[in-house]
């Protein structure tokens, strides 16, 4: 083999093509990792679907009896729902404050996400309470665990983009981001709208739906 | 005006000490080599397990284990970790070292998620083992139906049962993270040339699987978690006691576990495709009809996961009979490229080759005693018999292991820089060719003279004697021929000969560095204009392109 130093091929084209800064083009490693990494968790939450929809199709009447009026859509779910939405707009416009290289507008941006963010955790488990003195626990036949299964396993997943949704910010106040290199941002924006419109759908089906 | 050049002095060669090293690297090669070695660990254990369930049975009556609960637990076990901590991690081990060499990367497109998705598994074996030394390791089956799965005293199992679930997530975690690898590597990495069809096969079959992975594993987690609910805060999922539906964990279990199986061949059939263009100096017959048939597996994959629930009443038959029939139509494709490339080629018959005609031969069996099983009243006699351990098998050890095989021998040389010998290796092929079909072939009787699966024990006149004492034997026979391998591997790193840059003349891109590579693999790329692009170097294009 040659001694050649000029490494790899005849053309200059980087081995490592699709790190965030490489001009080739297309989408980067890591945004395409956490849109795979999304398609996962979606067929994740599909098999809870599942079972909740067989649950559902099993036991008449569905909701129990007891339950017939517990899951209220425009109870404290309502608020909560709303500001999760709106907490994706104001991602996507930390997303696109970064783009434009405007670190201050990024900062306030996904500080406000942020908190919207455990604003809608401490709704839920405060709500989770209501419902438990109200008979609804996870022992409450099919129709309490599969709703607990499925709010919980989202909540844990908001919680996971609480944590990132902090460490972009933590990483943005420290002046890591620019509108050349800010992937981490994006990736962390594509896995809050998947948070929330997982929540849409479980919203939809737990709430509306019944 | 001149200008000294600076000096160019080497970088500090970062060398750490050896065991450092290998607990903390991030280099593809070396996670590779820990995921094989940690696969044959378990593939060792495993086989222990199985052979306490083969001398369990070589005689009718409980001989040697204490309780019917203790055998409860060797299958289980033998299932759960011949599936989840030997093939599973043995394939993505085999894809970690050869696949960004194949398509001329220097690594995985993410090197510590790579390592993580490693270190994983030996933890998740320990849990797993854990059971043992806890009251009694899981035992309702690596299937884990409920009822039976379900905590005492609805159910039957203990807390060992809870570590399998733990364990099981976190390997599948580790697979999930392990594919995304795999997809984005080789979408974002090959190096230029290298169009998606002139990759070679094995990474092709290594996307598909990644594919099934991301997909079909997650489903098994949320399997695991509701199961876990169940056992543990008093869940309605599975349980009928507690207002759950059996069937359904069924389905969500076999949405995941049929899928697993083309996980757990689909790159062993890779290997076999670089292994006999290779040993047939030939390029392999239909390569495009290979990859079309190998997505068809995939997708068609998805859609027979109800053929594991014929007997239960609750599925719509003509429907996943019908695509379980239809599933044999790629793969015979595969079969005939398989065979056209050997067709007239000029074959050498070292080990490699031994072991991938092992598992052509092996692998149509399996094919063909699954294809009975298609049939829904063929299976409504057989299903749960041993005809169906027969069948596992002969796909999985018949195919997927000779097919690791035949990559250990194959790609050893490019690992360590030398060759495996050949003499041990003809013995290890014959010993283990003879042990393998003495000890399942006569599974396809007992099976159709009606052995239930999973029976500790069975009555001295059902006639099923000897061919249960001819398994046992095949049993230790298998067990025999590993040590030759052993002995081999340890010989060969030793005093073995050295393998040099291309000991086979091979087709593809880690022929093209030395052995072993250099930790970024290449110091120069040959140019890429088809599927063999260091076949081309070595004898100028022959008008293979793509």
């Amino acid at each position: 083999m040659t001694s050649d130093s000029h490494a790899l091929t005849t053309t200059e084209h980087s081995p490592v093509a699709g790190l965030a800064h490489d001009a080739s083009g297309g989408i980067s490693n890591p945004i395409l990792g956490m849109l795979l990494f999304i398609t996962s968790e979606v067929m994740f939450f599909a098999g809870l679907f599942a079972a909740y929809f067989a649950s559902r199709a099993a036991v008449a009447p569905w909701p129990p009896a007891e339950f017939e009026h517990t899951l209220e859509p425009f109870s404290l779910v309502f608020p909560a729902t709303v500001m999760l939405v709106i907490s994706s707009v104001t991602c996507q416009i930390g997303v696109n404050a970064i783009r434009r290289d405007d670190r201050a507008g990024f900062v306030r941006a996904i500080g406000l996400t942020l908190i919207l963010g455990i604003v809608f955790l401490l709704i839920q488990v405060y709500d989770y309470g209501l419902l438990y003195s109200e008979g609804l626990t996870v022992a409450a036949g099919p129709y309490g665990t599969t709703y607990y299964t499925l709010t919980g396993f989202h909540g844990a997943h908001v919680f996971g983009g609480v944590i990132m949704l902090a460490v972009i910010l933590y990483r943005g106040m420290a002046g890591q981001f620019s509108s050349r290199h800010h992937d981490a941002v994006e990736a962390t924006s594509i896995y809050w709208h998947f948070v929330d419109v997982v929540w849409i759908g479980l919203y939809t089906t737990l709430y509306w739906l019944r | 005006m001149a200008t000294t050049a600076p000096a160019l002095t080497p970088a500090a060669s970062g060398y750490r000490s050896g065991l450092y090293e290998w607990l903390t690297t991030t280099d593809h090669k070396k996670i590779g080599i820990l995921y094989v070695t940690n696969s044959f660990i378990f593939f060792f254990l495993g086989g222990l397990l199985a052979l306490g369930v083969r001398t369990e049975l070589a005689q009718p009556g409980l001989q040697f284990l204490a309780d019917e609960n203790l055998y409860n637990e060797l299958f289980t076990m033998h299932g759960t970790v011949m599936i989840f901590l030997f093939i599973i991690p043995m394939l993505v081990g085999f894809g970690n070292y050869v696949v960004p060499l194949q398509i001329g990367a220097p690594d995985m497109a993410f090197p510590r998620i790579n390592a993580l998705s490693f270190w994983m598994l030996p933890l998740a074996g320990i849990l797993l083992f854990l059971g043992f030394v806890t009251g009694g390791a899981a035992a309702a089956g690596w299937t884990s139906y409920s009822p039976l799965a379900q905590d005492r005293p609805l159910g039957s199992v203990g807390s060992g049962q809870d570590l399998w679930v733990v364990g099981l997530i976190l390997i599948g975690t580790s697979s999930i993270l392990g594919s995304i690898n795999f997809l984005v590597t080789i979408f974002k990495m090959r190096a230029p040339g290298m169009t998606l069809f002139r990759m070679p096969i094995l990474v092709w079959t290594v996307l598909v699987t990644s594919v099934l992975v991301l997909m079909a594993t997650p489903v098994l987690t949320s399997a695991l978690v509701m199961l876990f609910i169940d056992r543990n805060y008093g869940g309605s999922f599975f349980d009928p006691a507690n207002g759950g539906n059996a069937v359904l964990w069924q389905n969500v279990f076999w949405f995941y576990s049929h899928p697993a199986v083309y996980i757990m061949v689909l790159p062993a059939m890779g290997m076999i495709s670089e292994i006999l263009p290779v040993f047939s100096r030939k390029p392999l017959f239909g390569y495009k009809a290979f990859v079309f048939a190998t997505a068809g597996i995939g997708a068609l994959g998805f859609s027979v996961w109800a053929h594991h629930m014929f007997t239960t009443g609750s599925v719509y038959l003509p429907f996943f009979s019908l695509m379980t029939f239809l599933i044999a139509v790629p793969t015979g494709v595969k079969m005939f490229n398989w065979i056209f490339t050997l067709f007239r080629g000029k074959l050498t018959f070292s080990t490699p080759l031994l072991f991938a005609l092992g598992f052509l031969s092996m692998f149509l069996i399996g094919g063909i005693n699954g294809a009975f099983s298609a049939a829904v009243p063929v299976d409504f006699a057989l299903h749960d018999t041993y005809w169906v351990v027969a069948h596992l098998h002969y796909v999985l050890f018949g195919g997927s292991v000779f097919g690791v095989f035949a990559g250990v021998y194959f790609w050893f040389p490019k690992m360590t820089g030398r060759m495996l010998g050949e003499g041990l290796g003809k013995v290890q092929f014959v010993l283990m060719f003879i042990g393998f079909n003495l000890t399942f072939f006569p599974m396809h009787a007992l099976g159709l003279a009606g052995m239930p699966r999973r029976i500790a024990d069975y009555a001295s006149d059902a006639g099923w004697n000897e061919l249960n004492l001819a398994a046992t034997v095949g049993g230790f026979l298998i067990a025999a021929s590993v040590l030759p391998f052993l002995w081999n591997v340890f010989v060969s790193l030793r005093s073995g000969k050295p393998a040099g840059d291309d000991p086979w003349e091979g087709n593809t891109l880690e022929w093209a560095t030395s052995s072993p590579p250099p930790p970024y693999n290449f110091d120069h790329l040959p140019e890429i204009r088809s599927e063999r692009p260091v076949f081309d170097l070595r004898h100028g294009r022959a008008g293979s392109g793509h």
